[in-house]
């Protein structure tokens, strides 16, 4: 027993770098970063540039790595990079990414949304709920831009904050059995949309024609963590038009790129 | 030509070594359960290691043949028939057009590799031919294989000479429960000192929801300070992590890239092979081992598969 309670002190490095953070171990083929212990975009926007930092210079023996709301899990082979190399390839892209302000540019994706109708068949609850009509729940929805804290879930699907309080409703009793691609949600404080078809039990409020996720394309994911999503609302026809572009790979989303210091 | 399935268990799908590189857009890697037997397996027929095979879970497997093939099978004993005439496992088979193999169900272990010296004229799908089956893709049309489904080779005929000598003296084996070595963390802080005592002391078995995403045990409750919620973090592969039932789950090849339940260790990347072999009522228990060792196993593992594939070069 003493063993075992030695080792769990020795379990934990603490990272020697502005950022703070401390690894943590992740069996023999991976370590997590993790910068905290909340969901906040001053954290998030360490594991963002680290994570970037990583796909920018492509240390050798990293093989991929996994943001999420504040840590990074980071896949190594041993063959290539010893432990003690990897701490200080890691303090020193923490250091590194920190002072760089490239790093700190704003991508924002605008994403079309059908509301309501037949595509946003809970918009009646969630009217309901809030006591906010149709059109103050698409004005609120389409006003933010969604910071991506993480991609996870579903291939493609992103963890999204910052929605509006007053759109806070609560997530379905009986969750569906399956919600089609391109939906788009609220479930509680969250609001998303569906990558792929899946069981789910969020509130829809209406549909996206744009594909998030598509094998076939040559960049099969449309957005990524640490980037911000902003919804706009389209007609019906304007709906079957981006919908009919999408089906010949023919649409790209409108994109906003903010330079310099987010805050 | 190839292979046309006449009959197959419930879950046997292509694999290679995964889908990697898209684990940071939410994507699952899948890939073999046991790498360690389809590289064996692909060495054998002549291929680099991380070619695509068959993976058969617990056998049950019968195909007839296309066209003429080289072959062979590894990791869980189904005991393989040509024309009803037993071949061995772990050696390369020369077999002809229209010869009929013949799997039966394995006694011991879960997963057999099936092997072609041709390889499987498939489209990979984002950089690899592993069935996802989630998402649709990758494999035969993105789902398991079933009765008539048929598989075409690369190249109608062999590119592989002698093939006598291709053979290894290997067998899947074990006793329950078997050992299995973890690391621990990334958050063994969560748990309670006896908590951490009962996962390191007690048999866990295996359950029948254990699947290619997880394998989930029965056994003593470990015990958590303060509960198990985390905010959601990657999910390393061998993760154990601990839901609020307090029963461990394993995550494997077709685990999700995040998860909000503390993982109290993860398995080393060479018994997570050993966890592929294991169904449902097997046993294991977790023995807690450091990083220097658990980096010089890999070492050694990697040598011992690198020695393989030397083997027989032509």
């Amino acid at each position: 027993m003493g063993g075992i309670i030695n080792r769990i002190i020795h379990n934990r490095y603490n990272l020697k770098s502005a950022a703070g953070g401390r690894i943590l171990k992740a069996g023999d083929l991976s370590i997590v970063v993790e910068f905290g212990n909340e969901i906040s975009e001053a954290l998030n926007d360490k594991v963002g540039k680290l994570y970037n930092a990583i796909k920018k210079n492509r240390p050798i023996g990293i093989s991929e790595t996994v943001p999420s709301f504040r840590s990074l899990l980071v896949y190594y082979d041993p063959l290539l990079i010893t432990f003690n190399k990897l701490i200080e390839v890691l303090n020193r892209l923490i250091e590194h990414s920190n002072d760089n302000i490239i790093s700190t540019n704003k991508r924002v994706l605008n994403i079309p949304v059908f509301y309501g109708g037949a595509f946003g068949e809970d918009m009646p609850f969630v009217s309901n709920h809030t006591g906010l009509s149709q059109e103050e729940i698409v004005e609120l929805h389409t006003s933010r831009e969604y910071l991506i804290y993480m991609l996870g879930f579903l291939p493609g699907f992103a963890y999204l904050g910052g929605m509006d309080e007053r759109l806070i409703t609560p997530r379905l009793k009986n969750p569906r059995v399956s919600i089609p691609q391109g939906s788009v949600g609220i479930g509680g404080e969250q609001t998303g949309i569906y990558p792929i078809s899946s069981p789910g039990g969020w509130q829809l409020i209406g549909r996206s024609p744009i594909k998030p996720y598509d094998p076939a394309r040559l960049e099969p994911f449309l957005f990524k963590a640490g980037e911000y999503i902003k919804f706009y609302s389209v007609s019906e026809s304007e709906y079957r038009d981006i919908e009919n572009d999408v089906s010949y790979n023919m649409f790209v989303c409108k994109e906003e790129v903010h330079c310099g210091h987010s805050n | 030509m190839g292979i046309r399935i006449n009959a197959v268990g419930p879950a046997c799908t292509i694999q290679d070594c995964g889908r990697h590189g898209y684990m940071d857009y939410g994507f699952q890697v899948s890939g073999a359960m046991d790498e360690k037997s389809l590289a064996i397996a692909n060495s054998l027929v002549g291929n680099s290691q991380d070619m695509a095979g068959i993976e058969i879970t617990i056998g049950g497997l019968s195909a007839t043949f296309t066209s003429d093939a080289v072959i062979a099978i590894t990791g869980a004993d189904i005991k393989p028939e040509l024309n009803k005439m037993p071949i061995p496992m772990y050696r390369a088979i020369y077999v002809k057009k229209d010869d009929v193999l013949e799997c039966k169900f394995a006694k011991v272990g879960c997963r057999s590799y099936l092997a072609f010296n041709q390889g499987l004229a498939l489209k990979k799908i984002m950089g690899s031919l592993s069935t996802n089956i989630k998402c649709k893709i990758g494999g035969y049309l993105g789902r398991p294989l079933k009765a008539n489904d048929l598989l075409f080779f690369n190249s109608t005929t062999p590119n592989i000479k002698n093939i006598d000598k291709h053979s290894i003296n290997l067998s899947i084996s074990f006793k329950n429960p078997v050992n299995i070595r973890v690391i621990l963390g990334p958050q063994d802080d969560y748990f309670t000192e006896s908590g951490i005592n009962t996962f390191f002391t007690s048999t866990y078995q295996l359950t029948k929801d254990s699947d290619r995403m997880g394998i989930k045990l029965d056994g003593p409750v470990v015990e958590s300070k303060n509960g198990v919620d985390i905010i959601s973090d990657g999910m390393p592969l061998g993760g154990v992590q601990i839901p609020s039932s307090g029963m461990p789950i394993i995550m494997m090849s077709d685990r999700q890239t995040t998860g909000g339940y503390a993982k109290i260790a993860t398995v080393i990347s060479t018994d997570v092979q050993k966890l592929a072999q294991l169904r449902p009522n097997d046993s294991i228990r977790f023995e807690n081992i450091c990083l220097e060792k658990a980096h010089k196993i890999y070492l050694n593992e990697k040598k011992y598969l690198m020695k393989v594939s030397k083997l027989w070069k032509q």
